[in-house]
């Protein structure tokens, strides 16, 4: 029982983790209908840029550990946003409206080009950062297993909680939400009625890279360890969280976020580590076969 | 020739332009290329590179400055110098048919005497061999995507099915690889069918990840079946072919023949190097000549107005999962004889060779290309391949300019290097289609 408390702990804080970045992803596939593949290194460049920052002000030295982490999350979170920008700007943007693989290559080409222009400029080691929030709580004891809540797993939980309540806000509520409704609906509706579309959807690119920012951040905190490598597994595992949940739908990015690392954690601690990745692709094609949208996705209503 | 009286061009607008780019550049290089993470004896540290952040941003500025001067003038042109549109396409489209008709024959005959050529060493024999690989493999993806428009982002997977095939076979059952061959494609081909079978009614890009997770599974189990495939550590010691049972070796046991001693020719190694050359180039030659049949086939026909269609072809009666079916599978299947050449060029095959990366490399072939363009297949095989291969020795930048040259093509030609398409089925007496120049002059 204390086994299974403490794998459910994991398994979500893992999931809050996929969550963040597969909103990426079901946002860009919602307005634009592409498969983002470059937002998985968007997220690992955001990890690196929040280890440089958090370096930097650790050289600066004598700041409050709290205010520091707020610094490097607002600077990870511009410079992120910057990239995830001139990715659009430079390799969709040109594409608009030319066929349909023809954005998915140039993602591809994006995602091979960041993973190396990371490694060639950072280097391909493994860097550990040594833990800087430590601390926990114990929730359960019993004679030989204790269940342990880190102030980590709190943080990443609590930050994911609170940026969806924002982000959810800003969807239903504001301008920019409604224009961005509205051009997932129908884009060319929506330039005629005086939508700046491209700029909506440069706007989505930007939300969707401060999310990815934010999880790369807290991956960093929480693992400690990064190379330009994690943004391809990761970014995987975000957009099968995506298509779980029904690709273009909000919560169910999160929600398929969840599922995926429960399952993974939960094959990991019960049976083999190795297969880990087997079973959350399993489970996709399981869940897919009895509803092909997804768990939460509309389904696709074919007009002749 | 009117006389549009010339704009001026716009500097303030340019430099504007080049200052705003400079300044995003500076944003996004500063802290990755301005500085480096370094491990210091206390913990990381950090080293900076002012020079290089310096380079970097004027260079983007500088570029930026440059398109928009040469977009400035472009746009200044007098519109009689633009040339329409109509009749530019239309002429583009017979210039690619023209060029397809009489580069194909040039280039089989080059493919074929390449080995033979003054300037044709090791070193240029191999590299011909792995482009080859590659169009074989782009040709037999083609069939998937570009005839039966099915996404697939695993496609390697069949490629590692063909290769683990003939390896195992010979290295356990001592199966020659003439033997192996078919049951190789017969395999990567079971396995396309097992995948295709619970997947093929998921519409497009369910499809593609779904297809993208089976390519990993496969990975994963061969990393990790320690038992059965070696696990990370591959199979080695794969026997290399042989020429009809005459093997490319110096020595050969007491009372057989080699393939030098048997033509009475002096041993070399670049015998079985050429002789490697030839098998990809057959194989490949088989696969585009089955695509360009098969295409004519009830078959093909099927798998294309399923691609253009779904609701409508099946309303005329084609079943659509065993129409995908088919095109899935026989897809695999070219990857699976692809995948056994591979094993036994290399001597070694281990999961490293099946990431998805070379998914990806395969499906740019394809879509760089044009989609269904074999010809097109080949350019971008030679270009992507063969170029970064050139560019080996600057081993670091080799993939950073692969990924940003994926990019380039895309936004320069995005439809593909050669996107004209043969139709399939032409009327006999289809009256002649009205000459793009006349479309120019009515819109005119």
């Amino acid at each position: 029982m204390e086994y299974f408390v403490q794998q459910l702990i994991n398994g979500v804080t893992l999931g809050s983790i996929y969550g963040l970045i597969a909103i990426g992803y079901t946002m860009v596939y919602g307005i634009i209908g592409m498969i983002n593949f470059a937002h998985g290194d968007i997220f690992m460049v955001g990890s690196f840029i929040a280890l440089m920052t958090f370096i930097a002000l650790g050289i600066l030295g004598g700041i409050w550990l709290p205010l520091a982490l707020l610094v490097t999350l607002l600077v990870t979170m511009v410079i992120t946003a910057a990239y995830g920008w001139t990715v659009e700007r430079l390799a969709y943007r040109p594409l608009r409206g030319s066929f349909r693989l023809a954005p998915l290559i140039s993602a591809i080409g994006m995602s091979i080009f960041l993973q190396n222009y990371v490694q060639l400029l950072q280097g391909a080691r493994v860097r550990p950062l040594q833990p800087v929030i430590e601390g926990h709580f114990i929730l359960m004891k019993s004679a030989h297993f204790s269940v342990v809540l880190s102030y980590m797993q709190i943080t990443i939980v609590l930050v994911t909680v609170i940026l969806m309540a924002i982000f959810a806000t800003l969807i239903s509520k504001t301008a920019l939400g409604r224009a961005q409704r509205a051009c997932e609906q129908d884009s060319l509706m929506a330039s005629l009625l005086g939508i700046n579309v491209d700029r909506t959807i440069s706007l989505t690119f930007i939300i969707g890279s401060l999310l990815a920012a934010v999880a790369g951040m807290l991956f960093l905190l929480y693992y400690g360890v990064i190379d330009f490598y994690i943004g391809f597994l990761a970014g995987m595992k975000a957009f099968t969280a995506a298509v779980l949940g029904g690709i273009g739908s909000l919560p169910g990015a999160m929600l398929g976020g969840l599922i995926i690392g429960l399952i993974e954690t939960f094959w990991s601690a019960y049976f083999t580590i190795e297969y880990k990745d087997v079973a959350a692709f399993s489970v996709l094609v399981l869940v897919l076969i009895f509803f092909p949208t997804g768990l939460l996705g509309q389904p696709e209503v074919e007009k002749v | 020739m009117q006389n549009t009286p010339q704009r001026a061009v716009n500097w303030s607008r340019i430099v504007k332009e080049s200052l705003v780019a400079g300044l995003i550049a500076l944003v996004l290089f500063f802290e990755l290329v301005g500085v480096r993470v370094v491990d210091n004896p206390g913990g990381l540290g950090l080293r900076s590179r002012w020079l290089w952040l310096l380079i970097a941003v004027v260079a983007t500025a500088v570029g930026r400055l440059l398109l928009a001067w040469r977009r400035e003038i472009l746009n200044n042109r007098p519109v009689a110098d633009l040339g329409l549109t109509a009749s530019d396409s239309g002429k583009s489209d017979s210039r690619i048919q023209i060029f397809t008709r009489y580069v194909a024959p040039l280039l089989i005959a080059f493919a074929l005497t390449l080995p033979m050529m003054p300037f044709a060493n090791r070193y240029i024999v191999d590299i011909a061999t792995l482009v080859l690989t590659y169009v074989m493999l782009g040709w037999g993806l083609n069939i998937v995507v570009g005839l039966a428009g099915l996404l697939d982002l695993g496609y390697v997977a069949f490629y590692a099915v063909g290769a683990y095939s003939y390896a195992l076979l010979s290295t356990q059952l001592g199966w020659s690889f003439w033997v192996s061959l078919p049951l190789a494609g017969l395999l990567a081909a079971s396995f396309g069918i097992l995948l295709g079978f619970p997947v093929l009614r998921l519409r497009g890009d369910y499809l593609a990840i779904v297809t993208l997770g089976f390519g990993e599974i496969v990975r994963i189990i061969l990393l990790n079946w320690y038992t059965f495939t070696n696990g990370p550590d591959g199979i080695s010691g794969i026997p290399r072919p042989s020429f009809f049972g005459l093997p490319f070796k110096r020595h050969v046991p007491e009372g057989t023949d080699s393939f030098s001693s048997f033509f009475g020719l002096d041993y070399s190694s670049m015998h079985r190097i050429i002789f490697l050359y030839y098998l990809i180039l057959l194989l490949a030659l088989l696969t585009n000549f089955f695509t360009l049949r098969i295409r004519r086939l009830p078959i093909g026909r099927a798998w294309e107005a399923l691609r253009e269609d779904e609701i409508a072809s099946r309303s005329l009666g084609i079943n659509p999962t065993n129409t995908k079916l088919s095109g899935f599978a026989i897809g695999a299947m070219f990857a699976g004889f692809a995948g056994s050449f591979f094993a036994t060029r290399q001597g070694f095959v281990s999961p490293e060779s099946f990431t998805f990366i070379e998914s990806a490399v395969i499906l740019s072939i394809v879509v760089l290309g044009g989609m269904g363009s074999q010809i097109g297949v080949v350019l971008a095989a030679v270009l992507l391949i063969g170029g970064t291969e050139m560019f080996r020795s600057l081993a670091d930048f080799r993939m950073l300019a692969f990924g940003a040259l994926m990019v380039a093509i895309m936004v320069w030609k995005p439809r593909g290097l050669l996107s004209n398409r043969e139709p399939t089925v032409r009327l006999a007496d289809h009256p002649e289609e009205p000459s793009p120049d006349l479309v120019a002059e009515q819109k005119s």
